[in-house]
Formats: C-alpha cells, structure tokens, sequence
C-alpha cells in the first residue's frame, strides 16, 4: 500500500483554537515547517457553529465564534504555518523512528501518508457526552441532539430543529443552546438541571424566557420514533413528563482523547485528559497537548492561550530541550473536586499558565478553603473569594509547587 | 433486469407472484434469497422501511456453532448447517466475521459443575473442539477478567458477525435476481382462494400463489389470518450496551454466562466493528414494539459487567439500545409447512437465528416443494462484495487503491467510525439503499461512533437529504 511520507518539525493535530494558537506561535517563532491537520473541511474548531459574541478579548470582546475562529485561522495562515484541512490522523505508525520522533498515519482526498514529525502537539479538543453515554433510558427517537450538533445543524446547514425543545443542563452551553433553537424557530418548553438553583439567580435578570427547573434528573425519552416527551424526577420524588420534540443534552464535555490513547499517554482520571505539567508535556517525550483535550471545555481563549504558551516548551524540545526533568509526580483533587489541570509537575520552575491551576467541582462550594497536601504534610492552603460552582473554572495558584517532593507521592487537593 | 425495490404506490398488478415471503429480517431475506435461485416470481413483502428493521438489527451478533442447542431439536440442525454455510458466505461476499472464540466462564461452584455436561453436550451437538480450562488458562487468556472466576468451557469457533450486512446482503443478492422487495407494506389480511392467496397490504392488494410467513414477532398473527392458532409469540426484550472502541482491548473472546437454572444471563463480546457489547437483559413483554431501554435494566447490565469486565465500566458508552426475541413458549423453532394452503411457518426463530438463515432459507424452501411448489432448474446467483463494516480486514479509508481511483473514499465524514463520503454515497444508491438516517447508519456506521453526532451528524444529514429522490 503506498503512502506519501514526509517529515516536517512540528505537527499539529486539530485546528481549533489552541492547535491554531500553538501553530501561531511556533511558526512565528522559527520551529522550521510546522503543519496543522484538521479532520473538517473547515479550520476553526467549535467556535465555527457558535454564533453567540463573547469570544476573544476586549476590545474585541464582542467577537461571535465564527468571526474569532476565522480570526485564529487568519493569524496561524499569516504566522506561516502549513494549515491543511480535510485530513484526518488516523493513528500512529507502528515503527516508530529511533531519533524520538513520532510518525502519525493520515488519510485525505489525495491518498495516505504518513507524517514523521520531532514534535507533535495533540489539540484534538472536546466533545459533548451525548444521550447514550449518559445512559438515559427510553426509546431511540429522533430529536435528540447536543449543543455541538444543535449549532451545527442550525448555523451551518440550516437544517430544520423541532418546534418544542428542552434543554438539559443550565451552564453557559446551555443557554447558548437555547439561543439556537430560538434563532431556529423553536420555543423553549424548560431547561433542566440537576443542581440546586444558584443563591444569586434569584436576583439576577432571568436569562431566558423560559423555567429553569433545578434539581431534577433527566429519567427517560418517550417516544419510539420521533420524540414526544422527557421524563423528569424532581428530589422530592415527584415525576413529570414535559412534552416535546427536541431535546438538547448540553455540557457534560469529554476529551476527544482517541489520539492520545492510541499513543499509550498517561491518562488523568479526573480530566479524562492526558496527564501534562506546566509546559504541555505528556507522558511521550516529544508528544504535548494542549486545548480542551487536556480538561475538556474552557473558554475558546483559554485554550488559544494554552496553545500559544506550549510553543516556547515545544521550541525547547526541539532544541535538544533541557536535561530530562525530574520523575513528575501526579496532582489529584479529592471528592467533590473533579480534577486539577496540569495535573502533574514539570521541570523546576515551570509554572502553569498565569501562575495557577484550574479545577472544577461537582457540587457548589461556598468560599472553600483548598488544601494543598503531599504524604500528609501541608503544602498550601488557599481560601477562594467565590463560591465554587459546577461547571464553571476556578483556581488556585500554583505558588506551592516549588515545595513539592520530587520523590513524594501524589499531591492532593482537598476542599474543606 | 432492473432491480424492483418499491417504498410506495399501488404493488405491481399482472399475474400472481408464484412465493411470496412476508418480512424481511435476516430469514426473510435468506428465504427469499433462496428462492431467487429458482426461475419464480418472488415478492418479500415488509412492514417497515428497511430490511433487517426488527429483530435482525438488534442481537447479540453472534455467529453461533450451536454447541449448547437441544440435541436432535430443528434448531441444532439449522444452527450447525447454518453456520457452515453462513462463514463460508461471508467469506465469499466481505460479510464482517471474527473468528474470537468464546468462554462460557463458571462463577461459582454450581456452574462450574455445569460445565462438563456441557462439554458433553457439544459433543452430541457435532461439536468436538470445545474444552475445559481452569482458572490459570482462562485468566491467560483473558487476563482483564473480573476475579472471582474458577474455570470455563473454551469454544474456539464461536464467532462474531456483521448482523447488519447480512441480511442486506442476501436482500441484495435476492432483488438483483429478480425478486420484488416491497416495504412500508405491512399485510393486514389474508384471503387464502384454491389456487392464490389474496394479501390486502398498507398499498393495496397482492396476489400470491405460495406464502412464506417469516414476520418474527407477528408470526403468530399472520397464523391466524390463515386460520392457524398454535402459538402465541411473546416478545422477550433484551436491552444491551455498547461500549466504545477504546474498550476493545479488554476482551479477546466472547465471554458467555453459563445457563443455570436462573437462565441463560448476560455475555460481553467483542463486535466485528472493534466495540464491546454488554447485554443482553431479558423480559418478557406485552408490546411488540417496546423496544425501550430502561433504568433498571440499565443497572443490571451494568452491576453484571461489573463482575465479568470491572475495567469495562470505566469507558464511555457508545450506544443503548433493545431488541425484541421473538419466544414462543417452546425450546425449538416453529417451522410448520402447511400444504393444503400453499404456506409455509418460519415462527419462533430465537436469537441463533442470525446463525442459521442459510440452513432455514433452504429447508423452507424444500418444505415448499412438499407443499407443491415446483421450483424449476436452480441457477447461480449473481456475485456481490458487500461494503466492510468490519474492523479486521481495511476499511476504505485505509485503502490507497480506493482512494486513488476516487478521492471520496478518503474524505471521512463521520471521523469516529471513518465513515467516508464514498461509502454514504454507495449506501444511498446501492440496489437496497438506505432510505433512514438508521438505515445508513446500518450500512455504513456513519453517526453509529462514540460522539453520535455530535461531529458529523448535520454532515451526514445533509448528504442523506440531499440523495433523498
């Protein structure tokens, strides 16, 4: 079988925005040839089908997602950057080079090929749980979506949605769900979550004009072939059907970590990530991550950001990079916090970007104090000045790590 | 000849067609994929949208041996028959197999006394492979199995199948031989005359001169509109998930319960599309067509995966869904000929059907000589090389060859199964094309991955839409 086989110093896997960040940057920087494969016809990642402003950073903080992708595509392009399209990395080739390089395996249009690259940064980005993973039972009737495919069916090719839909889930996707399938012509029946409702929400503008109905659990789909209902149980015991033809299963974001597994990284469990340290490294000498496979679903600039700052880790690699750091040792977060990113240390000295760590939690915390612990002895202890709230990031600053063990074991991160 | 297939209008009117078969599942489409051997005019006659639509679409995908059949039952002969000529099918046409294995494994002390007489069992049932393991074989070769287990029966030709491609395989080797596939035609009457049968469908009248009666679940009602009360089909539901690809490398064979006297439980099996399939749960039902999965059956399944694969659980699921076994109340099919009308039963075929619709679609057809049907001089049928789904031999978007000739087989669409813009163009202008975003997905595997559209669902929906006649 014939395959094209090429080398080039950096490959980039995925053109959302961190992979175009960190394509940006390196071609900007001297890296030699660096390429960007992207899988769709179009570079941009999910900002594409988000019409919603809130991109990008002021003063041009009233960017929709499509114009800030095509802005993050426009600037890898011009930074000199290969970006080609319609490609997909299929998997990684079995006889590796000796030299440390990787070789990735590709399939496009013009045939097979097969990429040998000294680095290659996975921004393979994030996905929506949808129906099936989240083990909703009932029929398997049409009218189910996630936010992705909702935003893409409407904005992209126009295709029509139902006219009655409820949204499950609350967080900022959610709301963004229930802008498309008004801007589509349906009415929002409810949207649907499974968290207590906020303190401030009561004093707040409602956001949409629908009933936000919190603390109830999603139970079933009625309906055999087109929907026509979503069973709910409220914590009281209560249960209602709310009758409708289109539900949206919004958030619940998992790493689209395909690549990386196929390459035997390190997984973190909390992040379903590859585990990484400050300078984007995983657990594949040559191989860094960047983007929302490494913590799923951050702000698109989060992600741009952490694409951009694993250049000058990527330029030091190909430099022959500084002596192997030290054994990393693993950061994990206790119940009910759901992981810390990076989630492990680096070379001394490395710090995350903006000097912390992001978190996330299960179940709303108001003004925890976060201990940061090693083999029983207290590292950090840090309070946090707002609640913290599922969903949504929060931090903690990274000032501890020079204290951490390098022969230690697992740093923990409790709230208390 | 152009192939007939027909989704709607008046049925074609003329002469009576000398068989008709109604239901197209993989043994309606096996029959009829028999009789188009034959020069006759053969109708296959479905309800729905699409063949394999009902139980065909939703099994355990097992290509069975039959070692654990009733001895000297209908079902053991059809099942190791069926199974011969069903692999060497396959073989001949791309259907997907892989020859896994299975281990029937023992988790307590009254399976493990099980297993022997088992083992004896394959041995009447023609079976001389199979054999026992202790504990140390069997956790060599399954080394991610929960702990716990104590040994196990190793049937080493237990196999798993594409139950998609087969049916449509032998629907499109049927129609491209001339037989007459209509669907959305349900049958909702039956005049039986001295020499035609008179069926009134959802698109009007259709004259017959033999009937097959293949209709799975509603077997026992087309019985009775020829006057035939003698079993009653009684869907049993079976609810199973899919596991993703990821997944795969937990398990090398298909990991089989041992029956005990509480039934016959649940199995985790390999699929030929490089999945893991946990189920399937058993309840009788009173609806034919609840095919619903359900909370509880949700967490049994998972409370028994838990113990055979613990590391299972941890992986994302790719898809729920439920099939509907068509139980009669009797251990062995109900094939049933009926000469003085012309007709012919296929009712009661379980879940080893799939296995043996090869062996059934010729004795059906030798039990329709009996009735007086006089079939004429077999010919061959014409070649096909079905469309691989399966993950063992290189899908197209592997294939250099394909790709140079044309670059839509290396333009993937739906990235988590690499579904390419080839392969959903073929499915919708194949001789059975898809005519459903289920259908295609059936065909293809196009929306069927982990992230059920979350990527290419619009994508795949506009293509379809667009070759929509």
């Amino acid at each position: 079988m014939t395959r094209d086989e090429r080398t080039v110093d950096v490959l980039i896997v995925g053109a959302g925005p961190a992979g175009l960040g960190a394509g940006a940057e390196l071609a900007a920087s001297g890296a030699g040839r660096v390429e960007i494969l992207e899988r769709e016809l179009d570079a941009g990642g999910v900002p594409r089908h988000c019409r919603h402003g809130g991109f990008g950073r002021r003063p041009r903080g009233g960017e929709t997602g499509d114009e800030y992708a095509r802005r993050c595509v426009a600037a890898a392009v011009r930074a000199g950057a290969t970006l080609r399209t319609g490609v997909t990395v299929t998997g990684w080739a079995e006889n590796a080079p000796a030299d440390g390089a990787h070789t990735l395996e590709i399939t496009g249009p013009a045939g097979l090929e097969r990429i040998t690259a000294r680095a290659v940064v996975l921004a393979t980005g994030a996905r929506e749980r949808p129906r099936s993973a989240r083990l909703v039972p009932g029929g398997r009737p049409s009218g189910v979506y996630t936010t992705g495919e909702l935003q893409q069916a409407v904005h992209l090719y126009r295709q029509p949605v139902g006219t009655r839909a409820v949204v499950i889930g609350n967080e900022a996707v959610g709301h963004a769900a229930a802008d498309t399938l008004r801007t589509a012509g349906a009415e929002v029946v409810a949207m649907v979550t499974d968290q207590p409702p906020s303190p401030a929400a009561a004093l707040l503008r409602p956001r949409g004009r629908f009933p936000l109905l919190t603390r109830a659990t999603v139970t079933g789909l009625t309906g055999r072939t087109a929907l026509t209902g979503v069973t709910l149980r409220h914590e009281d015991g209560r249960t209602t059907t709310l009758r409708c033809d289109t539900v949206v299963f919004t958030g619940d974001f998992v790493p689209d970590h395909e690549l990386a597994r196929r390459a035997g990284l390190t997984l973190d469990r909390g992040t379903r990530g590859p585990a990484y340290d400050a300078e984007y490294r995983t657990s594949l000498p040559g191989v860094f991550a960047v983007g929302n496979l490494l913590h799923a679903v951050e702000k698109a600039r989060v992600a741009s950001a952490e694409g951009r700052a694993a250049a000058a880790p990527v330029l030091r690699h190909l430099a022959g990079g500084p002596p192997p750091a030290p054994r990393p040792v693993a950061l994990a977060v206790d119940a009910p916090l759901l992981w810390i990113a990076p989630n492990r240390t680096g070379p001394a000295g490395a710090r995350p970007l903006r000097g912390r760590f992001v978190l996330r939690t299960a179940r709303r915390l108001e003004r925890p104090v976060l201990v940061v612990s090693q083999d029983g002895r207290e590292l950090d202890r840090q309070r946090l000045l707002l609640p913290a709230v599922p969903g949504r990031a929060f931090h903690l600053g990274a000032g501890w790590l020079g204290r951490v063990d390098p022969r230690g074991s697992t740093v923990r991160i409790t709230a208390v | 000849m152009t192939p007939t297939v027909t989704r709607a209008g008046e049925l074609p009117d003329g002469d009576p067609y000398d068989v008709t078969v109604i239901g197209g599942g993989v043994v309606g489409t096996a029959i009829a994929r028999e009789l188009a051997k034959y020069p006759l005019r053969t109708a296959l006659v479905e309800a729905s949208d699409d063949i394999g639509n009902g139980t065909s679409k939703a099994n355990t995908a097992i290509l069975h041996t039959g070692f654990d059949a009733v001895p000297g039952s209908l079902e053991a002969g059809l099942v190791r028959e069926g199974q011969r000529l069903l692999a060497e099918y396959a073989a001949g046409t791309g259907i997907p197999v892989e020859r896994v294995g299975a281990l029937l494994v023992a988790w307590d002390d009254e399976q493990r006394a099980v297993l022997p007489a088992l083992l004896a069992k394959a041995e009447r049932n023609g079976y001389h492979a199979a054999r026992l393991l202790d504990a140390d074989e069997l956790y060599d070769r399954e080394p991610r199995l929960g702990p716990g287990a104590l040994g196990a029966l190793e049937v080493p030709d237990e196999s798993v199948i594409c139950p998609w491609t087969t049916p449509l395989a032998y629907a499109t080797q049927a129609v491209l031989a001339g037989v007459h596939l209509h669907l959305d035609c349900r049958v909702l009457h039956i005049d039986t005359g001295p020499d035609t049968h008179t069926l009134t469908t959802s698109r009007g009248p259709l004259r017959t001169r033999y009937l097959v009666n293949a209709a799975g679940l509603y077997a026992d009602e087309i019985d009775r509109h020829l006057g035939h009360d003698t079993f009653t089909v009684t869907p049993r539901r079976g609810q199973l998930m899919v596991f993703d690809k990821l997944a795969r490398d937990l398990v090398r064979h298909i990991l089989l319960p041992v029956p005990t006297s509480a039934g016959k439980g649940v199995l985790v099996a390999p699929t030929v599309f490089g999945n893991v399939l946990l189920g399937p749960t058993s309840e009788d039902l009173g609806d034919k067509s609840d095919t619903a999965s359900t909370a509880d059956g949700l967490h049994f399944l998972r409370e028994k995966g838990r113990r055979i694969l613990p590391e299972l659980l941890d992986e994302e699921v790719t898809a729920v869904y439920a099939g509907l076994r068509a139980a009669t109340g009797q251990e062995d099919y109900r094939i049933q000929d009926h000469p003085d009308q012309r007709y012919v039963t296929v009712g009661g075929i379980r879940s080893t059907g799939l296995t043996a619709s090869l062996a059934i679609g010729a004795h059906v057809t030798g039990l329709l000589t009996r009735t007086g049907l006089e079939l004429g001089t077999a010919r061959e049928l014409p070649g096909i090389t079905m469309p691989n789904l399966g993950e063992a031999s290189p899908r197209p978007y592997l294939r250099a060859d394909l790709i140079d000739r044309d670059p839509a087989y290396g333009t993937i669409v739906c990235h988590c199964e690499r579904v390419t813009l080839g392969e959903i163009r073929d499915a919708l202008n194949a001789t059975v094309p898809a005519r459903s975003l289920d259908g295609l997905r059936r065909r293809t595997r196009a929306r069927g991955g982990r992230c059920q559209g979350f990527s290419c669902g619009p994508a795949v929906r506009a293509l379809f839409e667009e070759a929509r006649p």
